[in-house]
C-alpha cells in the first residue's frame, strides 16, 4: 500500500471519531504548548539576564574577596579603603575604581518606610557602571571625603517613599540616620524578579560611620583596555594579596559572569523543559492508549483488509501513521498554542519569553517520536491480527 | 487439462487450546478447478468454516498439502500469503464486511490499494465492477444508505475486482431475506458463468447448496459426500445426494461440467423439490429490492 494511500485512510479515521481524536490530541497539545511556553520563558530570561550583564560594559572587573564560585560561602571582607587606593595606583586611574559596602536597611520618610539595600559607594559608580539619573545630582567627590549625609535614591525607593511630591531635597532616615536625598535614578527595571531600582547610594565614609565599619565588601575597576583585562585582573588580585596574605581573592569579568549565570539559567531552561516535557510523555501515554482501543475496535475492519490482501506491515503502517498523525496534528496545534501563550506573557506581563526555533523543532520532533513510540506496540499488535480471528470479532 | 485453482491433499487443521489438540479437519482433500460451482455443506462445528478459511488462503494447514494458485501455502510467509490472497481469491462474507462510513466504489477498490493500483484507475475498475452488479447508479452511497442486497452486491464487486480465480462465499445469503438472497444467488452465478471464476459457496442451507453443479458434504472434519450433478436441480431431475456416507476419495474432474448452471430469472431455483422446509416461502413476491438490476 501507497503511504499516501495509508495517510488518507489514516486521516479519515481520525476524522471519523473527532471528539475522541480530538481529546487525545489534547494531552499532546497541552505537552507540546507548556515545553515551548517554558522553554521560552527560560531563554527570554537568560537573555534578559545577559543583555543586563554585558550592559555593566566588557571592561567591567569585580573584585571580591573569596572565590566566584557557586557553593562556596561568602567570605568576609578584609578591603578597606586604603585598599581602593591601592587598587587605583595599579590601575593607574581612580576615577575607574568603584567601590560598595551594602546592607539592607529600612528607608523612612514621613510616615512611609520601605526595606531597601543601601549601598556606601565612590563618586566614581556611575561612570564605572553607567548609571544615569533621572533627576538630580550624583555624589561628588566632597561628599565622599566628608561623609556628608546625602542620599541618592533608585527609583521604586522614590516612588514608595515620596509617591506625591518631589524627592529632592527631601529628608529619609536610614537606619535611624537622617540623610538629604540630593538624586534620584533612571529606572533600570527588573531581573530575575528582582527591582533593580530599589537601592540607596550614599557616601561610602557616611555608610561606614552608619554601621561602625571601615570595611568594604569589593571592589569594581572600569579596565582602560579590554585586550588585557585578565592581566589587570591577575595584577590587581596580586596587590590585594600581598597586603592580604590570609585572603584568597577574585577579579572576575563580564564574561565570567556571563559564564556562569548562562550556566546557572540553562540547567533552569533544561529542568522546565523536563518538566513539560514529562507532560507529553503523559499525552504520549493517552495517545498509545486510544491506539490499543482503536485497534480493538476495528478488528473486523483489520480481518477484512488481511482478507483483501492487506499484508501485516500495510496494516501496522496504517495504525502507526494513525497515531503519528494524532501526535503531530496535536504538536502543531500545541507549538501554535505554546506560541501564542508565550507572545502575551512576553507582552503583558513582567515575565520575558522568547521562541526559539531549536525549541519548537525539539517539539515538535519529540511529539512525532512519541507518536511512533507509542504507536509501534498498538500497530504491532493490528499488523498480527490473525484474519481469521479478526474476521470472527464481534 | 489446466491448473486447478485450489487443490487440498490430505489437510489437517488443528488448533491448540489450553494444551489440548482439537483437530477441526482430519484429512481432506479436493480439488476445485477453474470455473466450478462448488456448495459445501455441514452443520455447524463440522469444519466447513475451517476449510473455507484454508481455501481462502486465511489460515494455514497444521498438515497435508494445500496449493491455491499454483503455490503452496504451507512455505508462504504471512505477507506472501496476503499477496495471494489478493491476486487469487475473492470473499463474500455473511456479514458483508463493508468499511462504513466509505463509499461504495471505495470498498470495492479496496483490494486495489493493496495490489498499488493507483486511486483513478482503482476506481474505474471499482465503478465498471459495480455496473456489472448492477449498482452502476450507488457508487457514492454508503454502506448505511444501501439495502442489505445492495451492501452484498458491493461486497461481491469487492470480491471480483481483482479477478480472482477463486470466488468464496460463506453464507452470502445468511443475513438476507429469500427475495433478496435468491437475487444475490442468482448473480452470483451468472458472475461464475461469464468470467470463469469458480465459486465456492458454504452453506448450511439445502436449498442453496442444490443449486450448485457440485456439493461436498463436511462432517467432523471429514469430507463425507462430493458429488457431482450434471444438471442442477431446478430442472427437477436431481436429488441431491448431500448425505451419501461415502468417502470422498473418488477422484474428479469438474471441467467437464462448465458453468451450465440454470438462467438466472426470478424463481428459477422455485422447481426444486418439495421436501425442502421452505419451498413455500420462496415464491412470495419480490419487494422492494433491486432484483431486476442483477438480470
Amino acid at each position: 500500500m501507497r503511504l499516501a494511500e495509508a495517510w488518507r485512510v489514516a486521516s479519515d479515521a481520525l476524522r471519523a471519531n473527532r471528539m475522541r481524536s480530538l481529546l487525545t490530541m489534547l494531552g499532546v497539545i497541552i505537552g507540546v504548548a507548556s515545553v515551548v511556553i517554558l522553554v521560552a520563558i527560560g531563554t527570554g530570561t537568560k537573555q534578559q539576564v545577559e543583555q543586563q550583564v554585558e550592559g555593566l560594559g566588557s571592561n567591567l572587573l569585580l573584585v571580591v574577596p573569596g572565590r566566584i564560585e557557586v557553593g562556596n560561602a561568602p567570605v568576609v571582607s578584609p578591603l578597606d579603603l586604603s585598599d581602593a587606593d591601592a587598587v587605583s595606583r595599579v590601575v593607574g586611574d581612580p576615577g575607574r575604581v568603584a567601590v560598595t559596602v551594602a546592607s539592607g536597611a529600612t528607608a523612612r520618610a514621613g510616615n512611609r518606610s520601605d526595606f531597601t539595600t543601601v549601598q556606601g559607594v565612590l563618586e566614581t559608580t556611575p561612570s564605572v557602571f553607567t548609571r544615569s539619573l533621572s533627576r538630580g545630582r550624583y555624589l561628588t567627590g566632597a561628599d565622599v571625603d566628608t561623609s556628608r549625609r546625602v542620599a541618592v535614591l533608585g527609583d521604586s525607593v522614590a516612588r514608595a517613599l515620596f509617591p506625591d511630591r518631589d524627592p529632592l531635597g527631601q529628608q529619609v532616615t536610614l537606619a535611624g540616620v537622617r540623610f538629604r536625598v540630593i538624586g534620584v535614578f533612571a529606572p533600570l527595571g527588573q531581573s530575575l524578579g528582582v527591582d533593580r531600582d530599589d537601592e540607596v547610594h550614599v557616601p561610602v565614609t557616611a555608610a561606614q560611620r552608619l554601621w561602625g565599619t571601615q570595611r568594604i565588601d569589593g571592589i569594581a575597576v572600569k579596565a582602560p583596555d579590554r585586550e588585557r583585562i585578565d592581566e589587570l585582573g591577575d595584577r590587581i588580585v596580586a596587590e590585594l594579596s600581598r597586603r592580604h596574605p590570609d585572603t584568597e581573592f577574585s577579579a572576575v569579568t563580564q564574561r565570567q559572569i556571563l559564564g556562569v549565570l548562562g550556566d546557572i539559567l540553562g540547567v533552569l531552561t533544561g529542568v522546565l523543559a523536563a518538566i513539560a516535557g514529562i507532560s507529553l510523555l503523559v499525552g504520549g501515554v493517552g495517545v498509545s492508549n486510544i491506539m490499543l482501543v482503536s485497534v480493538r475496535e476495528r478488528t473486523r475492519e483489520i480481518g477484512l483488509r488481511k482478507a483483501v490482501g492487506a499484508r501485516p506491515r500495510d496494516i501496522g503502517v496504517q495504525f502507526l501513521l494513525e497515531a503519528v498523525l494524532l501526535t503531530s496534528v496535536g504538536g502543531l496545534t500545541g507549538m501554535a498554542l505554546g506560541v501564542g501563550a508565550a507572545l502575551l506573557v512576553d507582552a503583558f506581563s513582567p515575565i520575558p519569553a522568547a521562541i526559539t526555533w531549536w525549541s519548537l523543532a525539539l517539539a515538535f520532533g519529540v511529539s512525532a517520536a512519541v507518536g511512533i513510540v507509542f504507536g509501534v506496540v498498538p500497530a504491532q499488535r493490528a499488523g498480527r491480527l490473525d484474519p481469521v480471528v479478526a474476521l470472527r470479532a464481534e | 487439462m489446466t491448473v486447478p485453482a485450489v487443490e487440498a491433499v490430505d489437510v489437517w487443521r488443528t488448533y491448540e487450546l489450553d494444551g489440548v489438540s482439537v483437530s477441526a479437519l482430519r484429512g481432506v482433500s479436493l480439488t476445485i478447478d477453474q470455473g466450478e460451482y462448488v456448495a459445501v455443506i455441514g452443520p455447524s462445528g463440522s469444519g466447513k468454516s475451517t476449510l473455507m478459511h484454508l481455501l481462502g488462503g486465511l489460515d494455514r494447514p497444521s498438515g497435508g498439502r494445500l496449493v491455491i494458485g499454483g503455490r503452496d501455502v504451507t512455505t508462504l510467509t504471512a505477507p506472501e500469503l496476503a499477496t495471494l490472497r489478493n491476486e487469487t481469491i475473492g470473499f463474500v462474507f455473511q456479514a458483508f464486511h463493508l468499511l462504513a462510513r466509505t463509499s461504495a466504489v471505495d470498498n470495492v477498490a479496496l483490494p486495489l490499494v493493496y495490489r498499488g493500483v493507483g486511486a483513478r484507475q482503482r476506481r474505474e475498475q471499482a465503478a465498471a465492477m459495480l455496473g456489472r452488479v448492477g449498482l452502476g447508479h450507488r457508487l457514492h452511497h454508503r454502506p448505511n444508505q444501501l439495502s442489505g442486497g445492495e451492501q452484498q452486491r458491493v461486497a461481491i464487486a469487492r470480491a471480483l475486482v481483482t479477478e480472482p480465480a477463486v470466488l468464496l462465499a460463506d453464507e452470502p445469503t445468511g443475513n438476507l431475506d429469500s427475495a433478496t438472497g435468491e437475487a444475490v444467488l442468482e448473480l452470483l452465478e451468472r458472475l461464475n458463468a461469464e468470467s470463469g471464476v469458480a465459486l465456492v459457496m458454504v452453506t448450511h442451507d439445502q436449498e442453496v447448496a442444490a443449486r450448485a453443479h457440485r456439493r461436498i458434504a463436511v462432517r467432523d472434519g471429514l469430507i463425507r459426500s462430493d458429488s457431482l450433478h450434471d444438471r442442477p436441480p431446478s430442472d427437477g431431475s436431481g436429488v441431491p445426494a448431500t448425505l451419501d456416507p461415502a468417502p470422498s476419495a473418488e477422484p474428479r474432474s469438474a471441467s467437464g461440467s462448465g458453468p451450465g448452471h440454470p438462467p438466472g430469472g426470478p424463481g428459477g431455483a422455485a422447481g426444486a423439490t418439495g421436501r425442502l422446509p421452505r419451498a413455500e416461502e420462496r415464491p412470495r413476491p419480490s419487494g422492494r429490492l433491486h432484483r431486476g438490476d442483477a438480470g
